[in-house]
């Protein structure tokens, strides 16, 4: 072979950019996915630039206590006189921060131990499984809420929190994988080609397993922006001054509140709806990109 | 059947031994309760006799040990904020959570079997269109939120259900009066279960239609919805037997929210207040009840799982 | 590299041993109970011994589940043996592949079955033939894409096929690309499992061809597993034959397709077709029976349950497997009648 031979591409035919080009084509045929993908990445990016673009600060008292909508106060304010609009953003922010951050690490440690289980199988596996049963044992509201209580509610606390309760699943899933990810003859081959468990945990088994995975991801993070919005909601979470779409929502439960002001606790709630069912629309529409049977 | 039931059993105390050891060592890593009852008006010395007297001072291991040991004597402690015995406080709330979450669990599956099956063979269509965003919805919307909105709607504007409690203060109960209290939490309950029971149900039978032993039975000729009914139901019941089993945790802990919100006297209630109050012995009897409520769950599942799918050996 | 063990000494016929597998025996045990506890075994492999010598190629035939997949397995070390050794060039291998082996064990490779699985779906084929050569320092970043292209060439791909994933290729161009790999570290040995059963026959006969090219071409050594007899004989200088777990005959190649000494081998030559419309009149050995369960392989010769020929003497004494003919002691064959077969041996080709 000439030098020239390297890496030239021959007229023929062009070679498939691969898989990702693939799962990228099919996701964008799923109509509800990508309106979903526009509307999340909108409102992150509007909650990234909150600092940036919101009227007032979100926590100077700006006007008169619960005032309704006006156009000085696009969405009125609460009932110390911040404004509602402005600590909405905020608020959005602090609960995707959390739902991302969280998630982030709970799938890395549930990959990790996923794949040494899986992989390696005998007493590791043993023990990592019954690790993980038990934390899965537990009812997952009574984790969260004894571990808020015992280590002080707060934003980090929280993201720390939600991330060592919710590795459980990925964990399992990863595992499931590499077991049957471990028999196939790529694998063997790899064995026998000499290569070091390292090359063939991260090279060949986990980006096969990655499909799943990001799936599963996007129901944590739905999960977490929910758990997140509860956990405040019964002020065992993000705590005021800071605003996140659950303390805001803490207010409505006196019966005046509920009635008479919706401005305050109708908007926080609807943007979680939104979030979350526009987070769940996506994790669909991937997954059934990614659907293996469809890529052979 | 039976060893292995033996076997499961005898590998869930170990187990649950280490679940409660955990929770001990991390409840007495939260603070003692006698923060709470520190104040200006509470002298250090009575702090202190108090300590002793609920045995605070001790080493950890021998107050866990402690604790143990009354457990298997039947004594579950006394609450450090009522002096009640815990079991009593465990006893009382219990059937009002399992009553709600138990409601809410088989409703959730009534109506999220037929609708799955439903919107797995005709899919597509604008009934599985519906169904399959009303399940998105129900598992998007915060439960507390939906009860904000239900509360709202029907206690304030329409007046029809009440806000809270489980039966109206001053009278007694009565069947009717606890089903009034009962319709508002159950519906937040059901909404939330059964969106995501119809997207599992009609995910599972949508994979089993889909392979060939079924197409070979409608060629075989036999009708489509005899095919349906004996061949996919039965191979789909699995997946369902796995999500009853991963929703059993639930039973307890799933109301937690709700019961807060609709201020129902139930398990979840209980445990926020003991929570917040610190109160050590309440937590812990509730942690443990969950704790063999699950493994019991766990063992169900797995001999349910191997009455359906012959193929599975109990080893 | 290949000149760095010390070679042993020559056989008497002047070939070299490379491989020699001696009592090679693996057992898989079915566990039940509390406490693992063995309640059976499953008998894979039960004493297999042959040598493989420098530049030839061994065929290893025989039905689903006689365990000729499990013998491969454990030369290249996927599986450990229960019991018996595996010498090459006269020395002991290491028992197991741990991850990332350098030693000996490379000079040993294999090509898969199933083409599909054998190659990761999400690597381009450039990768899967350079990872592991980078690894093993054969190449260095700079040489690794012309060494690719040349194993490439080697194997009848074109160079661009480095860019592509392995659903772009049909199933021969995939186990080129399988073979390719396998010769990548330079294999002294490669094990052949069943490399043509999954694909379509006329796509067969070019990858068999390309197997013997390259063995001419790079003076390797196969063991080649298949399950069919035409296909293993068109590429074999040798054939065993095994049954259930051991070796029933072995010989030449062409003296076991032609005077089969051993009932099952005569049974599976003439199950192999002939493209001659006078063969369907003659006389064929259909075995009656079900392969016995290797659980508890039969008493005396194994194959007895199915054999016609079987006598009282089959069914308790274990036939050895010896050369009944003393001038050609590369025929051996495991059976106590087999003189009867020699003697007919014109007979025999009807």
């Amino acid at each position: 072979m000439t030098a020239t031979a390297q890496k030239t591409k021959t007229h023929t035919d062009e070679p498939n950019r691969g898989y990702l080009h693939t799962v990228a084509r099919r996701f964008l045929r799923h109509r509800l996915g990508v309106v979903s993908l526009y509307f999340v990445a909108t409102l992150t990016l509007l909650a990234l630039l909150a600092p940036l673009i919101s009227p007032y600060d979100p926590n100077k008292l700006v006007g008169k206590f619960s005032a309704p909508p006006s156009l000085q106060f696009w969405l009125g304010t609460d009932q110390v006189g911040r404004d509602v609009l402005t600590r909405l953003l905020y608020a959005t922010r602090i609960s995707l921060l959390v739902g991302f951050a969280s998630t982030a690490i709970a799938t890395a440690i549930g990959v990790v131990l996923g794949l040494l289980s899986g992989y390696f199988g005998g007493w590791v596996d043993m023990v990592i499984m019954r690790f993980t049963d038990m934390v899965m044992s537990f009812p997952y509201i009574l984790l969260v809420l004894v571990a808020a209580a015992i280590f002080q509610p707060g934003l980090w606390n929280i993201i720390l929190i939600l991330g060592f309760v919710d590795w459980p699943g990925v964990a399992r899933l990863v595992r499931g994988n590499v077991l049957s990810l471990r028999e196939t003859a790529f694998v063997q081959a790899d064995r026998v080609a000499g290569m070091p468990t390292r090359h063939t945990l991260f090279s060949e088994i986990l980006p096969n397993t990655v499909a799943p995975i990001l799936v599963y991801a996007t129901s944590v993070v739905a999960l977490s922006i929910l758990d997140e919005a509860s956990l405040s909601f019964l002020g065992m979470g993000v705590q005021p001054p800071t605003a996140s779409l659950g303390n805001m929502l803490n207010g409505a439960q006196s019966i005046t509140i509920l009635t008479t002001k919706p401005w305050l606790w109708v908007p926080p709630g609807l943007v979680i709806i939104l979030l979350v069912l526009c987070i769940n629309f996506i994790g669909d529409a991937l997954r059934d990109a990614v659907d293996p049977r469809n890529l052979r | 059947m039976m060893r292995y039931l033996l076997k499961r059993i005898l590998i869930a105390i170990p187990v649950l031994i280490g679940i409660t050891l955990l929770d001990y060592l991390i409840m007495s890593l939260a603070g003692s309760p006698l923060s709470m009852m520190q104040g200006p008006r509470v002298s250090q010395a009575a702090v202190e006799a108090r300590a002793v007297e609920l045995g605070l001072q001790q080493p950890f291991l021998v107050q866990y040990f402690t604790w143990l040991s009354q457990l298997l004597h039947g004594n579950w402690g006394y609450s450090i904020k009522t002096y009640r015995p815990v079991w009593e406080m465990i006893t009382q709330n219990l059937p009002p959570t399992l009553l709600l979450m138990g409601v809410s669990m088989v409703l959730a599956f009534v109506i999220a079997i037929p609708v799955g099956i439903y919107s797995a063979t005709h899919q597509y269509s604008k009934g599985d269109y519906t169904a399959v965003t009303l399940s998105f919805l129900g598992t998007s919307i915060p439960s507390f939120f939906l009860s904000l909105i239900l509360v709202y709607v029907f206690t304030v504007r329409l007046g029809w259900l009440p806000s809270g409690g489980m039966s109206t203060l001053g009278t007694g109960g009565g069947f009717w009066d606890v089903l009034l209290h009962m319709i508002q939490p159950t519906i937040v309950l059901t909404a939330s279960l059964a969106g995501s029971n119809i997207r599992y149900v009609r995910s599972s039978v949508l994979e089993i239609l889909e392979k060939d032993y079924l197409r070979t039975a409608t060629a075989k000729g036999i009708g489509r919805r005899r095919v349906i009914r004996r061949h996919a139901v039965r191979n789909a019941l699995l997946p369902i037997i796995t999500v009853i089993g991963m929703e059993i945790p639930m039973l307890i802990g799933g109301a937690v929210v709700v019961e807060q919100v609709f201020s129902w006297p139930g398990l979840g209630l209980l445990t926020m207040t003991s929570i917040m109050n610190r109160d050590y012995p309440v937590i812990m009897g509730v942690s443990l009840l969950a704790a063999v409520i699950v493994l019991l769950g766990n063992l169900l599942t797995d001999i349910l799982y191997a009455v359906v799918d012959p193929t599975i050996q109990l080893k | 590299m290949q000149n760095d063990t010390p070679q042993p000494p020559l056989e008497p016929d002047g070939a070299q041993t490379l491989l020699s597998v001696r009592g090679l025996i693996k057992q898989y045990p079915i566990r039940r109970g509390w406490f693992p506890r063995t309640v059976a075994t499953v008998h894979a492999v039960d004493g297999v011994d042959f040598d493989l010598h420098r530049g030839e190629t061994l065929g290893l035939v025989g039905e689903s589940g006689c365990g000729k997949t499990t013998v491969g397995r454990q030369i290249v070390g996927l599986e450990t043996p229960t019991a018996g050794e595996i010498l090459y060039h006269g020395q002991p291998l290491p028992e197991r592949l741990r991850g990332g082996e350098r030693g000996d064990r490379t000079r040993l490779q294999m090509v898969f079955q199933d083409t599909f699985a054998s190659l990761n779906p999400r690597k381009r084929i450039g990768d899967i033939l350079g990872d592991p050569l980078l690894y093993h320092r054969l190449a260095t970043r700079k040489t690794v894409w012309p060494e690719v292209h040349r194993l490439l060439d080697l194997v009848g791909l074109p160079a661009n096929a480095a860019q592509r994933y392995p659903h772009e290729f049909s199933g021969g161009q995939r186990q080129r690309v399988g073979l390719a790999r396998a010769l990548s570290l330079k294999p002294d040995l490669i094990v052949c499992d069943e490399p043509v059963s999954a694909l379509d026959v006329s796509i067969q006969a070019q990858i068999l061809n390309l197997i013997r090219d390259l063995q001419h071409e790079l003076q390797l050594t196969y063991l080649f597993i298949g399950h069919g007899l035409a296909a293993v004989h068109y590429v074999s200088d040798r054939i065993a034959v095994m049954y259930l777990g051991k070796i029933v005959e072995i010989a030449p190649s062409s003296d076991l397709f032609f005077a089969p000494q051993h009932p099952y081998t005569q049974a599976l030559c003439d199950a192999a077709p002939v493209p001659d419309p006078e063969e369907r009149k003659r006389d064929r050995i259909v075995l009656s029976g079900e392969i016995p369960s290797n659980l508890q392989p039969p008493a005396g010769c194994r194959f007895h349950t199915r054999c016609p020929y079987a006598t009282e003497l089959c069914k308790t004494v274990e036939p050895a497997l010896i050369a009944h003919v003393p001038e050609d002691p590369g025929h051996m064959t495991a059976c106590h009648h087999a003189q009867r077969w020699i003697t007919k041996k014109g007979a025999l080709q009807a």
